[in-house]
């Protein structure tokens, strides 16, 4: 319960925000932020429930990204109306990466190249095809108006963003009290003996990719709608597989609060590089390699294990 | 009700179980035992569906489970531990028995709360809240069990619970057994340390390069020549028998 | 259908290619077969082989084939180092941990190339940039010949090397038999690092061999890594006459591919291929273990 309560109060507290901030600036941090933290949770549920690795969620952001860009753009559908097809379309890509890995037994690294190839083979598709634009991309046409998910100011994105990282905070919550999420974290711990304890693990994989897939696919969405442009290399790159694992790594892994932690840490540095630094390109990229090395080596559980650590010393 | 009959399995050339065959009855406890290498947890591994025997089939309950997934065969009434303890890491005790329980209670709430009361049965009930990463192997050896037992099994297959163990914790551990077997559960468990099986088991199979070699009580089949062939070499039982001794291996 | 006189050259080329894919996918088997990690920031330490080999021509004149003396030492010394200092110390017994420590060291590299020498892609020019040899009908440029005898011939040494030697055997041991190597009293550690730094060496004569008949960029990195792991995989990890073999097959594939689909379609007969090699047949076509 007491999780809930932070996540309402977080989520009220943001959405109160525009009433009191009109700053361009910080609205956009705050929208990038949770984002990001929408993609980390995403990935979250894959990787720090579930123990599989994947290096290609671009693949699955993609196609909900084109998905709802090229509804919009070849057959004038409303944006509101593609959100939900795109979810469907990345829980379905999600769901045929899924069989395939999990029924042939890839674990660890080799599930992690492999998704790796699906988000690289879908790039170059991406960019050969007519039906996205190839490699020009596809730009949504200008609407500004909120029945076509379009707004005027930031206020509106934010709302959207806080909506579908609400739905991501409150699936990470169900897994940490459901049966399905005891049984994704028996499978992560160890498959043979969550098999021995009656637990169908391809099917418990299976579901946590579908899941993973489709709020990833929903993030993509929104980036479209947000960006109003979408090309091979933004939405398929490798950049936004690095961007949804590195959040939870450095939040921390299999918590609820990891996600939202590491994409605050991340974008705070990222902010105070560029203010530093000034706007020198792979700066902020740099850093935030060495800052995975660094979390891995040094702090396998994230910031969130570091405040449990003191907490538990306090206590 | 169980009932193995005619297994093989090889890997690579080497018959791992040779032409097994086996028949449980209800609410006993029976143990297979063997040198190591045996093939005593291949079998174990056929008869849970984690490997798909060569040939011959497994019936249990009447039904035919040869080569069913492990969490079909689990769903049916019968559950393995491993040898090898893992305890899903980062979990505390109650939460790794709890995804036992889950199997058949889908509500969180009374999920825990069957762990609890199976924890109380395995004598785990003070460490509840403990991490599963902390604990003792003796008490590792117990978490294995509880959450197979938190499935509610009518069939128990333990893999090497005792190994290990000191002579104390040994002797521990055997009530906590028999008092599954009073519970309703029959258990079927291979051991390599003889003394123990003598104690438990009412009924015993001896397997020695994946044939099963002996069959009876405990006390009868480790007089047995052949048993004690294979358990101390060629020419051992003539050996014992000229000294008059008596094998206690 | 293709015409032979357009099948054939393109054939060659492929080889020539191959050869120095294998090369590359060799230096990331014996990675493996060692020390059972896959090094993700292998595209990426390329590229900085790249770099080395472009700057020591621009700045000193340093003939490419002439930089090998300088280039196989160096990328040792850095892949001893890194195994010793970085990769060595995250792995907590996690091969994930491994690939994302690789990950993070390819995020860094790249972007260190992109602040420091910025995207410009470059090539370098010698005197035989664009020469010619004829074979057997078909013109194929003389640095991509260079490059096939040149990756061959590294390939001999390092196989004479890794069979010959007392390291090479050594290192044999420790891929086979991890304990047992620890209780003969070979020193686990350093064998481990000196063949990631072997690894890395088979970069530094890669790039000395492609450099006159290709470019350098930040990310030119990324298309080798995938192609590299199809190669391992396809020739089954950890095996040498696999990834040599492998490694022909692939340049042929996306040679002859690209000449079908186009150069970008051409590109995913390789991905198809790793998927289905990991899905289907995950020892690969030679390899007997998984």
């Amino acid at each position: 319960m007491k999780t809930l309560c932070a996540i309402l109060l977080l989520c009220g507290a943001v959405a109160l925000l525009p009433a009191f901030v009109s700053s361009g600036f910080v609205l956009n941090l705050v929208i990038m932020t949770l984002y990001a933290t929408l993609l980390g949770q995403a990935w979250n549920i894959l990787a720090g429930f579930g123990g599989q690795y994947s290096f290609g969620h671009a693949a699955f952001f993609g196609t909900g990204a084109y998905a709802s860009a090229a509804l919009q753009v070849h057959l004038g559908v409303n944006a509101w109306l593609c959100l939900p097809f795109a979810i469907a379309c990345g829980a379905a890509v999600g769901a045929l990466v899924g069989a395939l890995s999990f029924r042939y037994g890839l674990r660890g690294s080799y599930f992690a190249l492999v998704t790796l190839a699906f988000a690289e083979v879908l790039r170059i598709l991406a960019n050969s095809v007519k039906f996205t634009g190839g490699g020009v991309g596809l730009l949504i046409p200008l609407k500004s108006s909120s029945l076509d998910f379009q707004f005027q100011g930031k206020a509106g994105f934010l709302y959207v963003i806080l909506v579908l990282t609400l739905a991501g905070f409150l699936l990470s919550w169900w897994l940490e009290r459901s049966r399905y999420g005891a049984w994704l974290t028996a499978v992560r711990d160890n498959e043979d003996s969550a098999a021995a304890l009656g637990v169908n693990v391809f099917r418990v994989k299976l579901q946590a990719i579908v899941l993973s897939a489709a709020l990833t696919a929903a993030g993509g969405a929104f980036y479209a709608q947000y960006f109003q442009y979408i090309d091979p290399h933004l939405a398929y790159g490798p950049a936004v597989s690095v961007e949804a694992l590195l959040g939870p790594i450095v939040g921390g892994l299999g918590t609820v609060f990891g996600p939202l932690l590491g994409a605050a840490a991340l974008r705070l540095l990222g902010e105070l590089t560029r203010n530093l630094m000034g706007d020198a390109p792979g700066v902020s990229l740099m850093i935030y390699g060495a800052v995975l090395i660094a979390m891995v080596t040094f702090l396998p559980r994230g910031i969130a294990g570091l405040f449990r650590h003191f907490g538990r010393r306090a206590a | 009700m169980l009932e193995a009959s005619h297994v093989s399995v090889s890997f690579g050339g080497l018959k791992a179980v040779d032409n097994a065959s086996l028949a449980i009855r209800a609410e006993s406890i029976a143990s297979l035992i063997g040198p190591n290498g045996a093939g005593k947890s291949t079998l174990f591994g056929i008869l849970s569906g984690f490997l798909k025997p060569d040939a011959g089939s497994v019936r249990f309950l009447g039904q035919d489970v040869t080569g069913l997934a492990p969490y079909r065969i689990c769903r049916l009434g019968m559950t393995r531990t491993f040898q090898i303890v893992q305890p899903f890491a980062g979990q505390t005790v109650r939460e790794n028995i709890a995804v036992g329980s889950h199997l058949r209670r889908p509500r969180r709430r009374a999920a825990l709360a069957h762990a609890e009361s199976v924890a109380r049965r395995v004598g785990l009930a003070g460490q509840l809240d403990q991490p599963a990463l902390e604990l003792t192997l003796a008490a590792r050896k117990r978490l294995e069990l509880a959450r197979a037992l938190a499935t509610e099994p009518k069939l128990l297959l333990l893999d090497e619970v005792l190994a290990g163990l000191n002579p104390q914790e040994v002797s521990e551990m055997s009530p906590v057994i028999r008092a599954i077997r009073d519970g309703g559960v029959t258990v079927l468990m291979i051991e390599h340390v003889m003394q123990a099986v003598m104690d438990l088991s009412e009924y015993t199979w001896v397997l020695n390069n994946g044939q099963l070699i002996a069959e009876g009580k405990p006390a009868d089949v480790t007089r047995d020549p052949r048993v004690i062939e294979a358990y101390l070499g060629h020419g051992a039982a003539e050996r014992l028998r000229t000294a008059g001794g008596r094998p206690h291996a | 259908m293709l015409e032979l006189s357009i099948l054939f050259p393109s054939i060659l080329n492929g080889l020539t290619l191959g050869a120095v894919y294998a090369l590359i996918a060799l230096g990331l088997t014996l990675i493996y077969g060692v020390l059972h990690i896959i090094n993700f920031a292998h595209g990426a330490l390329l590229m900085i082989a790249l770099y080395g080999v472009f700057f020591l021509n621009a700045k000193l004149g340093v003939d490419p084939y002439a930089a090998l003396p300088v280039m196989v030492p160096a990328m040792f010394a850095l892949g001893y180092a890194l195994q010793r200092f970085v990769i060595g110390r995250a792995s907590h017994g996690k091969d994930e941990n491994i690939l994302l420590v690789t990950l993070g060291l390819t995020l860094i590299l790249e972007n260190f190339a992109l602040f420091a020498w910025r995207s410009d892609t470059r090539t370098i020019e010698t005197s035989y940039t664009f020469s010619t040899v004829a074979i057997a009908g078909a013109m194929i440029s003389t640095p991509k010949v260079v490059a096939f005898f040149g990756a061959l011939a590294a390939t001999a040494i390092l196989l004479a090397f890794i069979t010959r030697t007392d390291l090479g055997r050594a290192i044999r041991a420790v891929a086979r038999e991890r304990q047992g190597a620890k209780l003969v009293g070979i020193d686990v550690e350093h064998v481990f690092a000196m063949s990631f730094g072997i690894g890395l060496a088979c970069l530094g004569a890669a790039a000395c061999f492609l450099l006159p008949a290709y470019y350098v960029n930040p990310q030119v990195g990324n298309g080798f890594v995938l192609i590299a792991f199809t190669i391992v995989v396809l020739g089954g990890m950890g095996s040498f006459a696999g990834a040599l073999l492998g490694g022909f097959i692939i340049g042929v594939v996306e040679s002859v591919g690209g000449l079908w689909l186009g150069e970008s379609l051409g590109q995913i007969g390789i991905f198809v291929i790793f998927i289905a090699v990991l899905l289907f047949r995950p020892q690969g076509i030679f390899g007997a273990r998984a």
